[in-house]
Formats: C-alpha cells, sequence, structure tokens
C-alpha cells in the first residue's frame, strides 16, 4: 500500500508535468464544449423530451474511445520500451503495485477531465436558469456512470499498454477492445439472430454487458449493483490479467 | 547472519530461454564486502546471471542465497539487500536528477528525512551536485552512468549488482567511476561486469570468467594469471629453428617451453613466446645463452606481463575447446526424468 502510494504520487506528478496532459484535456475539453453547443443549439430549434444532459453523455463513447488510450497508452509500454521496468522491479515492489499505481493516476486524470466538463453545465446554470435545461437527476447519473465505467475503461487501456513495448501498437489495441466492448455490444445487440430461442442465453449475456443500456439506466437514476458489479468485476478481471501479461513478458524477456 | 558466511551463493544455477541454455550450471560464492569481477565475451551470460541474483528473473534450476535468504522463495527481501543498476543503464527522460533519486529513495522504503540527506551526499560523492536540478534526458553519458550508480547505492544495501557500469565512459569519468567503487570495498558486496579489463583487474578483489553460460576460470587476477598463462612468459625476438629453441631452452630450464610461434618476418626474425612455472627471472640467461650460440640471432628478449586481457582470452579459447568437443554418445537407456 505504502508503495501504491509513492507509486500513484510518482505518476500523478509525471502526468501534472507532462505538456502532452495539457494538450489532452484542451483537446478533449474544446471537443466536449462543441458537443455541448450543438446540443444547445438543437434545444433551441425543436423542443426536446429529455433534458440536455441525457444528450450529452450519451456521447461519452467518443471521448472515452479516443481519450482513454492515449492517457494510457504510455503507462507501461514506455517503461518497458526504456528498460526503466527492470530497475522498478527490483526494489521491493510487486509488480501488481506498479500496474495499481499507474491505474489509480490514469484513473484519477481520467475523472478529472470528466469533471472539467460539469464548467459546461455550470455556465448553462448561470445564462438560462432554468430548471429542465439544468435537471440534476440526469447529470448525476451521468456523471456516476462515468466514474464507475471508467474504472473499466481505464483498466483495459492499461492492458493493453502492457501487451506492447510499442506505444502506437498499445494505443490502437486499446482502441480496438474499447470499441468492441462499447460499440461492439451494441451491434451485437441489435442483430435479429439473437431472437432465435437457442441464442436466448447469449442474448441475455449482450443484454447484460450493453453499456448504452448502462448509461441509460443510471441517466434514470437506476443504479443497479449488477452493473456496478459488471464494471467492478471487470476492472479486477482486466487488472490482473494486466498483471499475469506482465510477468509472463518478464519470464520471457 | 554471521560475519563470516559469503554474502552470495549460487550453486548449479541453469537458465535456459526458449531452448537455449544461456546460464549453464554456474556455481560461486561472494564473500562479505569482496568486491568481484564478472568477465566474458558478449552473450556468455553475464546479465542473466545477474538478472537471477536480483529476482528479476527466475531460474531454471539452482540455487541463490543472497545474504542466507533465497532469491527463489524471498524475492521479496532479497530485493531489499540489493542496488542493482541494470545493463545500459535505463533511466527516466523526464524526471529531474534529485527528483528520481528521492523517487527511487522512497521505493526503497527509505524516510523522507534519512533520504534528503543521503541525496546531498550521493551528489557530493558521484558529482553530481552541478546538475542536481537538469533533466535526465539531457545530461551525457558520464553523468547519466553516474546517476545510475547513485541510485545502486542510494538505500545503502549489503549488495550492490552492476551491469557494466563503465560503459561508454571516458578515462578520467572511469577513474571517478572506479574510485567510487573502491570506497565501497569492505563495507558493501560488490558484483560488475566489465569489458574493460584493466579496470576489473584494478578494482576486483576476485574475478569470475564466463564463457557460453559456463565459469571457465575463477580468483584473485593475479593467481588466474599464473593459473592460466603459467608464471611467468617471455617473448624473443630472432632468428631460429624452432627445434634447436627446445633443444638450448631446456637446457636453461626444464620447465621452458614455447607456447607460440609466428612466421618470419622478410627479415627473417620471428616472435616466440616461451612460458615457464618458475617465479625467478630468466630473461639474462636466455639472452647470453642465445647470443653466444652461432644458431642463433637474436634481437630482443622481454619478459611479458600478463595482462588480464591475456587471461580472458585463453580462458575463453580453452572453454571453446571444451564446448567443441564432440559429445559423448548417450546412453541406450535414458534415465527417467524426475
Amino acid at each position: 500500500m505504502r508503495h501504491f502510494l509513492t507509486i500513484l504520487g510518482h505518476e500523478v506528478r509525471m502526468l501534472l508535468v507532462s505538456p502532452s496532459t495539457y494538450i489532452a484535456a484542451v483537446t478533449f475539453l474544446a471537443f466536449m464544449g462543441f458537443i455541448f453547443a450543438g446540443i444547445l443549439a438543437e434545444y433551441s430549434s425543436v423542443p426536446q423530451e429529455s433534458s440536455p444532459a441525457v444528450a450529452f453523455f450519451e456521447l461519452f463513447w467518443v471521448p472515452v474511445i479516443f481519450m482513454v488510450p492515449l492517457l494510457t497508452m504510455k503507462s507501461i509500454s514506455e517503461e518497458r520500451r526504456l528498460g526503466t521496468l527492470e530497475t522498478l522491479l527490483t526494489t521491493p515492489i510487486s509488480t501488481g503495485e506498479v500496474i495499481l499505481g499507474k491505474y489509480g493516476a490514469a484513473y484519477l486524470l481520467y475523472l478529472s477531465l470528466w469533471a472539467g466538463t460539469g464548467g459546461l453545465f455550470y455556465i448553462l446554470h448561470r445564462f438560462t436558469q432554468d430548471a429542465f435545461l439544468l435537471d440534476l437527476g440526469p447529470m448525476i447519473g451521468g456523471y456516476l456512470f462515468i466514474a464507475v465505467s471508467g474504472l473499466f475503461f481505464v483498466a483495459i487501456g492499461i492492458f493493453a499498454s502492457s501487451l506492447s513495448r510499442n506505444q502506437a501498437v498499445a494505443g490502437i489495441l486499446g482502441v480496438v477492445i474499447l470499441f468492441g466492448v462499447i460499440i461492439g455490444t451494441q451491434l451485437v445487440a441489435g442483430l435479429a439472430t439473437l431472437n432465435l430461442e437457442a441464442f436466448a442465453p447469449l442474448k441475455a449475456t449482450v443484454e447484460y454487458a450493453r453499456v448504452f443500456q448502462h448509461l441509460d439506466d443510471f441517466s434514470r437514476g437506476i443504479v443497479d449493483t449488477r452493473q456496478l458489479l459488471f464494471y467492478f468485476s471487470g476492472a479486477c478481471l482486466t487488472l490482473i490479467l494486466s498483471i499475469l501479461g506482465l510477468e509472463a513478458k518478464l519470464l520471457h524477456s | 547472519m554471521s560475519e563470516s558466511s559469503p554474502a552470495i551463493t549460487v550453486s548449479s544455477l541453469v537458465k535456459n530461454y526458449a531452448g537455449v541454455t544461456a546460464v549453464s550450471n554456474i556455481s560461486f560464492t561472494v564473500a562479505q564486502g569482496e568486491i568481484l569481477g564478472f568477465l566474458g565475451p558478449n552473450g556468455a551470460g553475464k546479465s542473466t546471471t545477474m538478472r537471477i541474483l536480483t529476482g528479476f528473473l527466475p531460474a531454471t534450476s539452482g540455487q541463490v542465497e543472497i545474504c542466507g535468504k533465497s532469491v527463489a522463495t524471498q524475492t521479496a527481501e532479497i530485493k531489499r539487500l540489493i542496488g542493482y543498476m541494470p545493463e545500459n543503464n535505463p533511466l527516466p527522460e523526464d524526471m529531474r536528477v534529485s527528483e528520481y533519486l528521492y523517487y527511487r529513495g522512497r521505493l526503497k522504503e527509505m524516510g523522507r528525512r534519512q533520504l534528503g540527506v543521503r541525496i546531498d551526499e550521493l551528489l557530493e560523492l558521484c558529482d553530481l551536485k552541478r546538475v542536481r536540478h537538469r533533466i535526465i534526458g539531457k545530461l551525457s553519458k558520464g553523468f547519466r552512468q553516474r546517476i545510475g550508480i547513485a541510485e545502486a547505492i542510494l538505500a545503502e544495501p549489503p549488495v550492490i549488482i552492476m551491469d557494466e557500469p563503465t560503459i561508454g565512459l571516458d578515462p578520467h569519468q572511469i577513474l571517478i567511476v572506479r574510485e567510487l567503487i573502491g570506497r565501497l570495498r569492505g563495507r558493501m558486496t560488490v558484483i560488475i561486469s566489465s569489458h574493460i579489463l584493466p579496470e576489473i583487474e584494478q578494482t576486483c578483489d576476485r574475478v569470475l570468467i564466463i564463457n557460453q553460460g559456463r565459469v571457465v576460470a575463477a580468483g584473485e587476477p593475479a593467481a588466474l594469471k599464473r593459473e592460466i598463462l603459467g608464471r611467468a612468459r617471455y617473448t624473443i625476438d630472432m632468428i631460429a629453428e624452432s627445434a634447436d629453441v627446445a633443444a638450448v631452452l631446456v637446457e636453461v630450464d626444464p620447465s621452458l617451453e614455447i607456447t607460440s610461434e609466428n612466421t618470419p618476418d622478410e627479415t627473417g626474425f620471428r616472435t616466440f613466446e616461451l612460458s615457464t612455472d618458475h617465479e625467478s627471472d630468466f630473461s639474462e640467461q636466455l639472452l647470453q645463452r642465445f647470443a653466444a650460440d652461432e644458431r642463433f640471432r637474436v634481437r630482443a628478449v622481454g619478459r611479458a606481463q600478463p595482462t588480464l586481457e591475456d587471461v580472458f582470452l585463453a580462458a575463453t579459447r580453452r572453454s571453446w575447446d571444451v564446448v567443441d568437443r564432440p559429445k559423448p554418445k548417450p546412453a541406450a537407456t535414458d534415465a527417467p526424468k524426475t
């Protein structure tokens, strides 16, 4: 635990002094700002049923698929490429602590980036004072969903980074896995074939893992423990795989 | 652990990588406070052995004990006993020198207050004070090597393992590093590997020469020279037939023998290399004996001071002979595998 905090502190500091973090943050906030402005433009022209927060969070996957790999791809592959992993692992720390420390730092950054989008809602509140536009329920639900699902998504990014010593490969791998988890489940759930009775168990599984369905529920204020369990267990499993993957790589290094 | 027990004990260490044997049945011990030099050609298994000693790589078989603790079963404790500087000395590019040492110290479980004092001490010792606030990625090789060494001795562990600490340094910096390592003598057990043989000869108490994953020679540098090259060697430049030379040599001393001779140059002179088991100097006798004989024309006689380089070359050549020897045919029935 002591080492975890040392690594976490170090990683957070390194993220804070790295220019790439600020470039990523500015790009992310600019992109989210455009989306938000677009949503508001639509709301001002045609009356809508749901609050802007719902529409805003529905597009969460765009930044997630591209931002998470950007934040995490460097973490382990860079250490392996430079060889600093060897010096790191010959101090009294375990592979698990290294992975968790890096994961923790990436997750904190992910959360703080999303926290920045709170400013968009603040500006909206400051200038409209419209209770409908600022429905707290979907907003809290949306942020809760981001926080919980982020556990899993960031873990996927770390896992991808542990697989290759090449940052670009790790990044692309991360994008592909995230795409599979977020969009893939949605596409598979839409297949007509799944309606056949023989595929009923598969259909149930896909429904359970449908990220967009989870978002819907969270936005409506339903916090289902099964969904929480999905993200927690997914994150744990992915991190365990990262640790095992890293150790396997060391054995054959 | 008692005072006299060895700091490092390696017995029958084997490491295979995907069918290739990198380390084949190596055994040695290192006493506390001793500086051991690892020598060997590229791919001899030096780095692999060092990595196994640090617990970074698991061994295929064999036992390694550091300060009485097994590397295989007590890896976490072993890591507290070792300061390690890997080959090529990897360092993070985007950290400042003092920041890096502080981070490493925290990972090595040093207290904040103690760490501040120790870092100041090390920056002074390794002549790094001027660059303490510089970014590591922008420093020259010499500074980077010294940062690596400072990092290895940071937590004052009982065992220091350094893989080629002087590679890429200029002679002045090599001197600094040599002094630095010399200062550790008696306090810490040090293993260093190097290609620079005079380096090892001057710094180390004992040398271990490894080739193709086996120990081919071990001992104090002076004893090794005697063991592998004979006690003394002479070179004689003269015009002569080797049969005549051999006959004369027996008269001077029965243990004198020709170890090598080259082909005559355009003037007919050639160099004979001789070795003997005796410590006493035969140079004068040889010169007088050959000069007095009409069959020979002598140009120069010299007593060669064998360097560790000669030992290294002779020892590795010897092991190639051993390795290249045809293997005996396997027995008809294989022993059951355990």
